[in-house]
C-alpha cells in the first residue's frame, strides 16, 4: 500500500532532506546487512527477553528446574502478602518525588547563574558536571557511606550548629537523605541542558522584557521559564525514569541489604535480591514488569501534563 | 560593574567547594591513616603516609589489585569497541540508507532507550547460563557489539542525518556504493560522534555495577567495583585506609578521562541531551 512508495509514511530522520533523491534505495539489502547486529540484539536481547520475563513473572522460576505456571499468584503475593516490596514501592516513590525536583532545581539555579557572558563559564560548566560522571560508581558511594556515618564529616559538622542527628547511615529516619544528597550531588548533566537550553532563548526577548520595564522575577517568570519549559519537561522525564531505576547507591550505602530496617530498600535492589540471591526468577520477573508498567504510567501523566505547562514558541 | 562580576565568580565558586568537597576529603583521605579518616574534618591529613596504596597494591581475596584493573580495562574497552562499530553500522542505516521498515524499526529503537533493563535481565542471564557464559566477560561485552545501547544509536543518527547530503550525492557519481559511502564518507565525517560514544561507552561500563555483580563471580574475575564491593562488609575502621586508596584509583581513569576531553563530554550532553 503507502508503504510500497519510497517516500517513508512515518516521519524519519533525514526523510525531508533526502526528498528527491533515493540513495540506494533501490538494494534494500545492504540497509539491512548495516542493521543486522542491532536487529539481532533487538530480537535476541530486548524483544525475546521482553516475552520471556513477561511469561516467567506467571511462574515459579529458579533458573535450574523448568518454571511452573502459577498464574497472578506472583503478582498477588506482591501486593498482598510481601510488606518489603510495599516497603521498596514506598521507599523508591519517596526517593522519586523527592530527589528529582530537588536535583532539578539544583540544576536550574546553577544554570541560570552560569548563563551570562563570562569566558570562565566554560571552566564553571565543566566542574560542575564533573560529579555526573563519578556519581555513578562505586567508589563514589564507599565515600558517601563514610561522611554521613556516625561521628563522620557530615555528623560532626551538623553537631557543630546544634543539630544531633548521630549519623545517617544508620538511621532509620536519615539514610535515604544520604542518596537524596548524592543523587542532587549530580545535578551537572541536567545543568548542562539547561545552559544549552537557555542559550537558545532569543535575545529580543530579553530586550523586549527590559523596554517593558520588567525586573529580574518578572523577566523570569514571563519569559525564561516559558521558554525553557520543553528542556525541563524533557528534563524531568528523563530524571524521572532513571530515579526509579537507581540501585547502585542504595547497595553501597546499605551494605547490599537496603538497610537500616528496609529505609533504603530501593525497588530494584529488592529485585536484585529476590531475583539473584534468592533466585526466585518468576517473582523478580513480575517486578521488573511492575516497574515497567508504573515507569510508563508515570511518564504518560507526564506527558498528560505537559500540556498545561510545556510552552512551544514554534506552536501552530 | 566590577564588584557584580566579583561577586558572581563568589557565588560559583562557593558551588565548586560544595561540590567538591567529597572529592579532594577522599584523595586527602587515601594518605591518612585508617583511625582519622571517619572523623577528621581536616582536608589535610595531619601526616601524610603512602601505606594505604602499599596494602592495596598487596591485593584483596588473594588476587592482585592489577588483576582487578585489567578485568575492568577489558570490560570497558570491549564495550567501547562493540558500541562503536554496531552502533555506528545501525545508525548509518537509519541516517542514510532507505528501506521499507526504516520508520517502525526506528520507532522501535527510541523507545528501547527508555526501557528499564530490568525487565530483560533475568532472560538475559537464563540466555548466557544456558551458553555456560556466567563468571566471564562476555555477557557483559556481547550485548554492545549488538547495539543494545540504543541511546548511541539515536546519538549518532542525530549527528550523520546532518551531514551534507551532497557528499553523499558526490561519492555516488563517483561510484561509490552504500559501504564504501559509509566506510570513506560517513565515518571519517562522524568522528565526533564516535569519539563521544567511545568515551560514554567506557566511563559508564568502567562504573557499571548491577551486570558486572550478576554477571562475575569468582574473584579472580572481579572488576575494580566489585572488588570495591567487598570493603561493605567490613565495617571496621582498621580497614578505611585501604578503601579510600582504592576508590581513588578506580576514579583516577574516570577524572583522566575528563580532563583530556571535558569538552567533547559536555558538549555531548548539551547537544544530546545524553545524560548518566
Amino acid at each position: 500500500m503507502a508503504q510500497q512508495t519510497l517516500e517513508p509514511t512515518v516521519k524519519v530522520p533525514g526523510a525531508t532532506r533526502a526528498r528527491g533523491h533515493a540513495p540506494y534505495g533501490e538494494r534494500p539489502a545492504i540497509a539491512y546487512l548495516f542493521l543486522s547486529p542491532w536487529v539481532i540484539g533487538a530480537l535476541l536481547l530486548t524483544v525475546g527477553p521482553m516475552l520471556a520475563s513477561l511469561y516467567l513473572s506467571f511462574t515459579d522460576y529458579d533458573l535450574f528446574t523448568a518454571p511452573e505456571w502459577v498464574g497472578l499468584g506472583n503478582y498477588r503475593d506482591l501486593f498482598s502478602d510481601d510488606e518489603r516490596f510495599l516497603a521498596a514501592v514506598w521507599v523508591t516513590t519517596r526517593y522519586v518525588l523527592i530527589s528529582t525536583p530537588l536535583k532539578l532545581a539544583a540544576a536550574l539555579a546553577v544554570a541560570l547563574l552560569l548563563n551570562r557572558a563570562s569566558r570562565a563559564q566554560g571552566f564553571y560548566r565543566s566542574a560542575f558536571y564533573a560529579p555526573s560522571l563519578l556519581g555513578a560508581s562505586v567508589a563514589v558511594a564507599l565515600v558517601w557511606r563514610v561522611l554521613f556515618d556516625a561521628d563522620g564529616v557530615v555528623d560532626q559538622a551538623l553537631s557543630f550548629v546544634g543539630v544531633h542527628t548521630g549519623g545517617w547511615v544508620s538511621s532509620p529516619r536519615y539514610s535515604l537523605g544520604v542518596l537524596i544528597a548524592l543523587s542532587v550531588w549530580q545535578f551537572g548533566a541536567p545543568m548542562v541542558i539547561f545552559l544549552a537550553g537557555l542559550k537558545q532563548i532569543p535575545a529580543e526577548l530579553y530586550d523586549a522584557a527590559a523596554v517593558d520595564g520588567a525586573g529580574w522575577w518578572r523577566t523570569l517568570r514571563s519569559v525564561t521559564l516559558p521558554m525553557l519549559s520543553p528542556v525541563i519537561f524533557f528534563n524531568l522525564v528523563l530524571e524521572t525514569i532513571h530515579a526509579f531505576q537507581a540501585f547502585t547507591a542504595a547497595f553501597v550505602v546499605s551494605g547490599g541489604r537496603g538497610g537500616p530496617v528496609d529505609s533504603t530498600l530501593f525497588y530494584t535492589l529488592y529485585l536484585y535480591l529476590k531475583g539473584f540471591t534468592e533466585f526466585r526468577m518468576g517473582y523478580a520477573s513480575a517486578m521488573a514488569w511492575v516497574l515497567v508498567l508504573v515507569v510508563a504510567a508515570v511518564t504518560a501523566v507526564l506527558f498528560r501534563t505537559a500540556r498545561l505547562w510545556v510552552f512551544y514558541s514554534g506552536e501552530r | 560593574m566590577k564588584a557584580r562580576r566579583l561577586g558572581w565568580h563568589a557565588a560559583c565558586a562557593a558551588v565548586l567547594a560544595v561540590l567538591l568537597y567529597p572529592v579532594v576529603w577522599l584523595v586527602s583521605a587515601s594518605f591518612k591513616p585508617a583511625g582519622e579518616i571517619l572523623s577528621s574534618l581536616r582536608l589535610l591529613p595531619e601526616r601524610a603516609i603512602l601505606s594505604n596504596y602499599g596494602e592495596v597494591l598487596h591485593g584483596m581475596v588473594g588476587v592482585s589489585v592489577w588483576r582487578f584493573l585489567a578485568n575492568s580495562l577489558i570490560v570497558s574497552a570491549g564495550s567501547v569497541v562493540g558500541n562503536v562499530v554496531s552502533c555506528a553500522l545501525a545508525a548509518y542505516a537509519f541516517a542514510w540508507l532507505r528501506f521499507r521498515l526504516r520508520g517502525p524499526l526506528f520507532a522501535f529503537m527510541i523507545a528501547t532507550i527508555l526501557l528499564p533493563i530490568h525487565v530483560v535481565l533475568i532472560p538475559q542471564y537464563t540466555i548466557f547460563q544456558k551458553l555456560d557464559l556466567i563468571d566471564s566477560f562476555w555477557p557483559l561485552i556481547l550485548p554492545k557489539l549488538l547495539a543494545t545501547d540504543a541511546f548511541f544509536v539515536f546519538l549518532m543518527v542525530q549527528f550523520m542525518r546532518a551531514l551534507p547530503r551532497e557528499l553523499g550525492d558526490a561519492a555516488r557519481m563517483d561510484g561509490c556504493g552504500a559501504v564504501r559511502t559509509f566506510l570513506y564518507v560517513v565515518l571519517p565525517l562522524s568522528r565526533p560522534a564516535l569519539v563521544t560514544t567511545a568515551i560514554f561507552t567506557f566511563i559508564w561500563s568502567w562504573n557499571d555495577f548491577l551486570s558486572q555483580l550478576i554477571y562475575l563471580n569468582s574473584p579472580e574475575n572481579y572488576t575494580l567495583p566489585l572488588a570495591l564491593r567487598l570493603f561493605i562488609d567490613q565495617t571496621s575502621e582498621t580497614s578505611y585506609g585501604a578503601m579510600m586508596a582504592m576508590s581513588v584509583l578506580t576514579l583516577l581513569p574516570i577524572a583522566l578521562f575528563f580532563f583530556a576531553f571535558q569538552r567533547l563530554l559536555v558538549e555531548g550532553v548539551a547537544t544530546s541531551g545524553l545524560n548518566g
